[in-house]
This record gives structure tokens, C-alpha cells and sequence, in this order.
């Protein structure tokens, strides 16, 4: 289930942007929403048959009348890939466990590659009357969080925010006050929740908000966020995602970070302080600066050529910083050219060249390298790539070494 | 004249025995920038580099009589030292830090943003310059030129970029602003612009935005009802993945918004020149200040803009 945040297109809601941030598994979000006085369903986490098949006995043996088996990847849409599936039995549970865990789930999210299901959360099944959605986003446009709410809960609430935005309720919340009981309680009334139900969903907001602030989210998703029969209000899923900038005073959400979900590049980047985002084409680049980085991405396309990531390696590129970028653009296959843009501002461009050249020795990179660098000391850092005796390709324009690698990238294929 | 830096400007620097901070108070001030002191709590009383250090940035207003101030205060403490500086009245305060929690900026914005003495540039931003003048920042002071072309962006080394191909051109710059890569930010694209439009020395302004967020769309409306002056746009990330966060933690494309496509039409539409690659700003720039004889004609293939006001 994608995000309605995202998705919806509501004036304030639409602009309430993810911060594509940490993201953790559903069970895991439960457990922090649950200590922090948010209903959830009863679930115990298995990674193997045997623990799935006790986890469903003891369900059963609690008196649940039926089990929720579903898969914990990080992407959306599990449900209509085949990885949540409800049992009446044991012996339904088991055969769904065997079926689930281990399956490359295919949704939306994942690409058509898929994702491995490690974990499974089996999860007593309640009887639902109602289904509904919440969320807590930031609004970029206000610089404040907004609490949203509607009616339509459930799988198809992206199509529904994009077709009746007024059927998604909002809140912005005030940083110094908090969501007041007023504005929880104008969302309850807004849902339609029984009298009886009014108190408890101002709680149930509270505490969302307070799980919010206190693990600085950056998303909470509660869809659906149900009514059972018997008048409970439950968070029958869950989603939360975190401020990268917030971990340093959160090991214990940092902890919580899956490597298994995240590409090993990418993991292995993050390790050396440098933006990587692996993308699918054939130019590896190097880029000091994001909007630079992200330029670059854009003047290789315009050339003819697909960029094989986006890669800052910071306003000032040292040689460490250069070779370690050098380590994770060469492992990625599907790379046939390097192409390294930087502009030497504070750091002077003679210098610069000195560690690309040092670190494309030290490495002994075969792969052809196209550079474009600007900035002070220019004329002294292109004699340095002239004398190293390594096969560089230098543009004088960004355009010209766009062109050149996108030549380079052609001749390697 | 220029805009938010000149020779008038009395600079603080917030972490000034740090290592950046020491260094880039250094670079202000061999730029030209009138540097009168630093704050760094529990050093009050020291020198530093021949610089007179405050525990409180009230005291050191009170001693300098600072007017701008620059932080780099590491991340966990940085909104601190932006309430601080509030507080203590500064008129133009520049956060360089990059990292800081949203949530502490939304408290942050929450306090500022009806601020009647401080206005707050970025954070995770480059800083401000008036070639020639002074400047609060980070950038290269040497690529710069004085001149008639107000710039604003998000991003640094992009600025940098577009700074340097105007300079190769002899074009020079009256301030160029670096508004800062964050989703919450002091300072956006419409501050920015109306500050720009109304400086009588900036007779073009370059907008260079990215993706993420629906600022850039609300200052291309404002372009379009309020500036009279030739207006050269740039969005980085045209070729973006949605989903993913570009190293800015604001540049991230999600459910469809926030895309480069929907920027540039939306500037295109504001009547604002918009260069598809980011090799040709300086041209672009350079046409439409007339110094090129020849039409520009960008090297790829780019809706006719009509309606340009010059």
C-alpha cells in the first residue's frame, strides 16, 4: 500500500512530500506504535516453517478466530502480490507460511525483480466493521506536520485521493501545541466514529502524534485503521518511515535498518559518508555537490547516454572520498565509462586532479574515464591529467564530456 | 546596491573555533567581508585568529554590534544556535549546516517565520555574495564578478556552475543567493526573487531549482504577476528517479509531485527562459541581456517561449 501522503492531491497533503527516509518493517512499526499506546492487533514475527506454525498455534490456542500471514518486505502493495493471506486453520496457516516465506514477492514497489521474504508477521484477525486511513506527513509548502484522515481506508485509497481529494480530512498541527484533543476529535466526528468511539480515537491520534515526534518520523501510515464489530480501533497496518538527519539520537530505531531490503551498493556507500543511488545505465558518475550530481545525470541523458547512478562525493572531494567512490562505481557491472564532474571551488582543481589521478593508480581502473573539471587552477589540473600517462578524456565543456562519455560508454558495450 | 551582503554587513560567526568555522571566517574575510567576532559557548573571552570570541551571541551582539551571522554549529545543536541568533536580533542569519533534523526545523520555521528582525537563509545552503562586496558563505569567492545578474538556487555547486559560465561570458553577478537543498528552508525561491526584483543593480535573475517540493511553481507565479525583469530557469533532476532522495533531502520526487517536468512548464508558462542543459545557463543569461547577437538557440529541443518580458 503506497503512500496516500504521496499520492493524494490535496492542496496541503500534496505537498507534504516523503522524505525517503529509513524505512522499517511492519511489525516493526507496530511494536513502537504499541508501546506508545496504539492498538494493534496481537502478531508474533517468524523467520522459519516452524516458527510461522507456532506462531499460528499460539494464535489459535489465544482463541483467534483466524490468522493474518504476511509478508514483511519494505515495498508497498504486498497484498495484491500474493503476500498476505488469511488462514482459518492451522493447517491454512502453515500452507500459507510455506508458500509466503522465502517467495519473491512482486509488487509495484519492488520492481519486476522482486523482493525475498525473510520475516513473516502472523497476526490474530479481527473482525472488521469499518476501514479507514490516518497519516502524519510533513507539509513542506507550511513547514508544518498535518494528521490526515478519511474514510476510504484500504487498498484503493490512492485512486480515491486522486479522485475525491475532499474525502481526505487534515490537520496541520502546530509545533508548539501539538494536536490538540480539538483537532483529534474534529477528525473522529469527520470519520463518522460512534460517540462511544470519540475518546478513544483522540487517544489513539495523541498517541500517533507523540510516536511521531518522539522517533522523529518523517511518515506514519495507519491503512487500514479499523473498526471492529465489537467497537475497538485498530491499527490493522502500519507504516512508519524516519529522518535520516534525526538517527544520531535514535540508535535504537537505526538499529532497526534492514540491510536485506536496501541495495548492497548503496549500503556499502552510505558507509563512506557518500550519496549513491544506483540507477540502470552505463555511465558511472562522480559529482561533487547534489545539484551538480543530479545535472550531470540530466546533461548525459540529453546526450544520448543513461547515467548507472547519481553519486555525490561532497562539495569538497578529497582523494579518500574519490577512491572510495572509484570502489563502488566499479563494482556496479553495468558500468563501461566513468565520468567525473567536478567544479573545484574552495578546493582548487590542480589538487583535485592529483587525487583522481592518485586514486585511479592506487585502484588500477581499467574502465575508461571522462573528466570535466572547472574551476580555479584549471590549466594546472588538465596538465596533471595530460602527465599522469592514464587514459583520461578530458572535455573543456560539460556538454563536450557528456558527448565523450556517452562515446566511451558506447565503445565499451 | 545588491542584496542581504554588502560593505555594511557586520558578520558573527556561529562555531568559529570550530574547523569550518574558522576556515570559511577566514575566507569571508580575506573576500572582504567585515568579520567583527565569533561564538562558541564555554570560549568567551579568548582570541581566536585575532577574532574576539562570545559565549552568547546576545553578548556579542552587544560588543560587535554584528548584524549578519553565519553558523556552523554541527547538526543536534544547529537549531539551537538559529533561535539563538533570532533571538538575539541579527538581521540576516546563515545556516551552512547541513543535516539538521526536520523536525527541529519545523520549530525552527515555526519561530521564524513570523520573525519581525531576522530573516534566516538555508539551511544546507552555500551562503550569500555580492561579487565585489562581501559574502556570508562558503562559495569560491574568486570564480565570482561583479555585475548585473541576481541568482538563486538550492543548490551550491550548481551556483557555482552557473556563477562561472557567466563570468567566462564577462557577465558578473549583483548577489547570488544559495537558498539551501532542505525541505524546510528560511529563505525560498519567492523571497528570494522579490528581493532580486527589487534591487535596482539586478537587471537579470537566474533561478536555478530542483526537484522536490511546489516552491519553484509558487515563485514562477510570482514571476509571472510581479517581475518586469528577464528571468533564466534551471531544474535539476529532469532524468530523476521518483521515490528516491537526490542527496538533498528535499530533492525527492513522490506520487508524481515535484517533478522537473512539472517545474519547467510551470516557468515556461511564467514566461521564464527555461535551459534544459545546464552547460547553456550562461547563454541563456547572455541572450537575454542582449549580448549575444545571434538568437539563442539551446542544444535541445525546447518549447518555444513566448511572452518573455524583458
Amino acid at each position: 500500500m503506497a503512500s496516500l501522503a504521496a499520492r493524494t492531491s490535496l492542496p496541503g497533503a500534496r505537498r507534504g512530500k516523503l522524505l525517503a527516509t529509513m524505512k522499517i518493517h511492519e511489525y516493526q512499526a507496530k511494536e513502537i506504535l504499541a508501546k506508545y499506546g496504539v492498538a494493534v492487533p496481537r502478531g508474533v514475527v517468524a523467520s522459519t516453517q516452524e516458527g510461522a506454525a507456532a506462531a499460528a498455534r499460539a494464535l489459535f490456542a489465544a482463541g483467534a478466530a483466524g490468522v493474518a500471514v504476511k509478508a514483511q518486505i519494505h515495498a508497498g502493495g504486498r497484498g495484491k502480490g500474493g503476500g498476505v493471506k488469511i488462514a482459518r486453520t492451522l493447517a491454512e496457516a502453515e500452507a500459507h507460511a510455506q508458500k509466503i516465506l522465502g517467495m519473491q514477492l512482486v509488487t509495484y514497489q519492488t520492481g519486476p525483480e522482486g523482493q525475498t521474504v525473510r520475516r513473516l508477521l502472523l497476526e490474530e484477525t479481527a473482525a472488521i466493521d469499518r476501514e479507514l486511513y490516518l497519516g502524519i506527513v510533513l507539509d513542506r509548502a507550511t513547514g508544518r506536520l498535518v494528521f490526515m484522515a478519511s474514510r476510504a481506508g484500504g487498498m484503493e485509497i490512492e485512486e480515491v485521493a486522486a479522485i475525491t481529494p475532499e474525502a481526505i480530512y487534515k490537520e496541520a498541527i502546530d509545533p508548539v501545541l501539538g494536536l490538540g484533543s480539538w483537532q483529534a476529535r474534529k477528525l473522529a466526528f469527520a470519520l463518522g466514529l460512534a460517540p462511544e468511539q470519540i475518546a478513544p480515537a483522540v487517544s489513539f491520534f495523541q498517541a500517533l502524534y507523540r510516536a511521531f515526534l518522539e522517533t522523529d518520523a518523517s511518515l506514519i501510515e495507519i491503512n487500514p485503521f479499523i473498526t471492529t464489530r465489537d467497537g475497538r480501533l485498530l491499527a490493522l497496518d502500519a507504516k512508519m518511515n524516519f529522518d535520516d538527519n534525526a538517527l544520531f539520537r535514535h540508535p535504537e530505531i537505526k538499529a532497526l535498518r534492514d540491510p536485506d531490503e536496501e541495495d548492497p551498493l548503496e549500503v556499502e556507500a552510505s558507509r563512506y559518508a557518500l550519496n549513491y543511488i544506483r540507477l540502470d545505465g552505463s555511465i558511472g558518475c562522480m559529482v561533487n555537490g547534489a545539484g551538480l550530481a543530479m545535472a550531470t545525470m540530466d546533461i548525459l541523458q540529453h546526450a544520448g547516454g543513461k547515467p548507472a547512478n547519481f553519486l555525490d562525493v561532497g562539495g569538497g572531494a578529497n582523494q579518500e572520498q574519490i577512491e572510495h567512490a572509484f570502489e563502488i562505481l566499479r563494482r556496479d557491472r553495468n558500468v563501461r565509462a566513468l565520468f567525473i564532474n567536478i567544479f573545484g571551488g574552495i578546493l582548487r582543481v590542480d589538487r583535485l586532479a592529483a587525487g583522481v589521478v592518485a586514486a585511479a593508480c592506487k585502484l588500477a581502473v581499467t574502465l575508461p574515464i571522462v573528466l570535466r573539471l572547472e574551476g580555479t587552477n584549471v590549466e594546472e589540473g588538465r596538465k596533471i591529467l595530460a602527465d599522469s600517462g592514464l587514459n583520461f578524456l578530458v572535455g573543456a565543456t560539460m556538454q563536450e564530456a557528456a558527448e565523450l562519455a556517452v562515446a566511451a560508454a558506447r565503445a565499451g558495450a | 546596491m545588491a542584496v542581504l551582503v554588502s560593505k555594511q554587513t557586520r558578520l558573527l560567526v556561529q562555531g568559529i573555533t570550530g574547523k569550518e568555522g574558522s576556515f570559511h571566517a577566514r575566507g569571508c574575510a580575506e573576500y572582504g567581508t567585515n568579520v567583527v567576532g565569533g561564538v562558541t559557548p564555554g570560549k568567551g573571552g579568548s582570541l581566536h585568529e585575532g577574532w574576539p570570541v562570545f559565549n552568547t551571541v546576545a553578548e556579542a551582539v552587544k560588543r560587535t554590534s554584528a548584524n549578519a551571522t553565519m553558523i556552523f554549529v554541527p547538526p543536534p545543536f544547529a537549531a539551537d544556535a538559529i533561535f539563538e541568533a533570532e533571538d538575539a536580533g541579527i538581521a540576516l542569519i546563515v545556516c551552512i549546516t547541513e543535516g539538521i533534523p526536520t523536525l527541529d526545523m519545523v520549530k525552527v520555521w515555526a519561530k521564524i517565520k513570523d520573525s519581525k528582525t531576522s530573516r534566516l537563509i538555508g539551511p544546507n545552503c552555500p551562503g550569500v555574495i555580492s561579487p565585489g562586496k562581501a559574502k556570508i558563505g562558503i562559495m569560491p569567492g574568486r570564480i565570482h564578478k561583479e555585475g548585473p545578474v541576481g541568482i538563486v538556487s538550492r543548490s551550491g555547486t550548481l551556483t557555482y556552475e552557473a556563477v562561472h559560465q557567466l563570468t567566462q561570458l564577462g557577465i558578473g553577478q549583483s548577489t547570488a543567493i544559495g537558498i539551501g537543498g532542505d525541505p524546510i528552508i528560511g529563505t525560498t525561491h519567492i523571497d528570494a526573487l522579490r528581493l532580486l526584483n527589487e534591487d535596482p543593480e539586478t537587471e537579470a535573475i537566474v533561478m536555478i531549482g530542483e526537484i522536490g517540493g511546489t516552491h519553484e511553481e509558487a515563485a514562477a507565479a510570482y514571476v509571472k504577476d510581479h517581475v518586469r525583469k528577464p528571468v533564466i530557469g534551471f531544474i535539476a533532476g529532469q532524468t530523476a528517479p521518483p521515490g528516491r532522495r537526490m542527496g538533498h533531502a528535499g530533492a525527492i520526487i513522490s506520487g508524481g509531485q515535484g517533478t522537473a517536468a512539472d517545474k519547467m512548464r510551470a516557468m515556461e508558462e511564467a514566461g521564464i527562459r527555461v535551459a534544459v542543459s545546464p552547460a547553456e545557463i550562461g547563454a541563456a543569461v547572455a541572450h537575454a541581456l542582449g549580448r549575444f547577437k545571434k538568437p539563442f538557440s539551446p542544444p535541445c529541443a525546447l518549447p518555444p517561449v513566448f511572452g518573455v518580458r524583458q
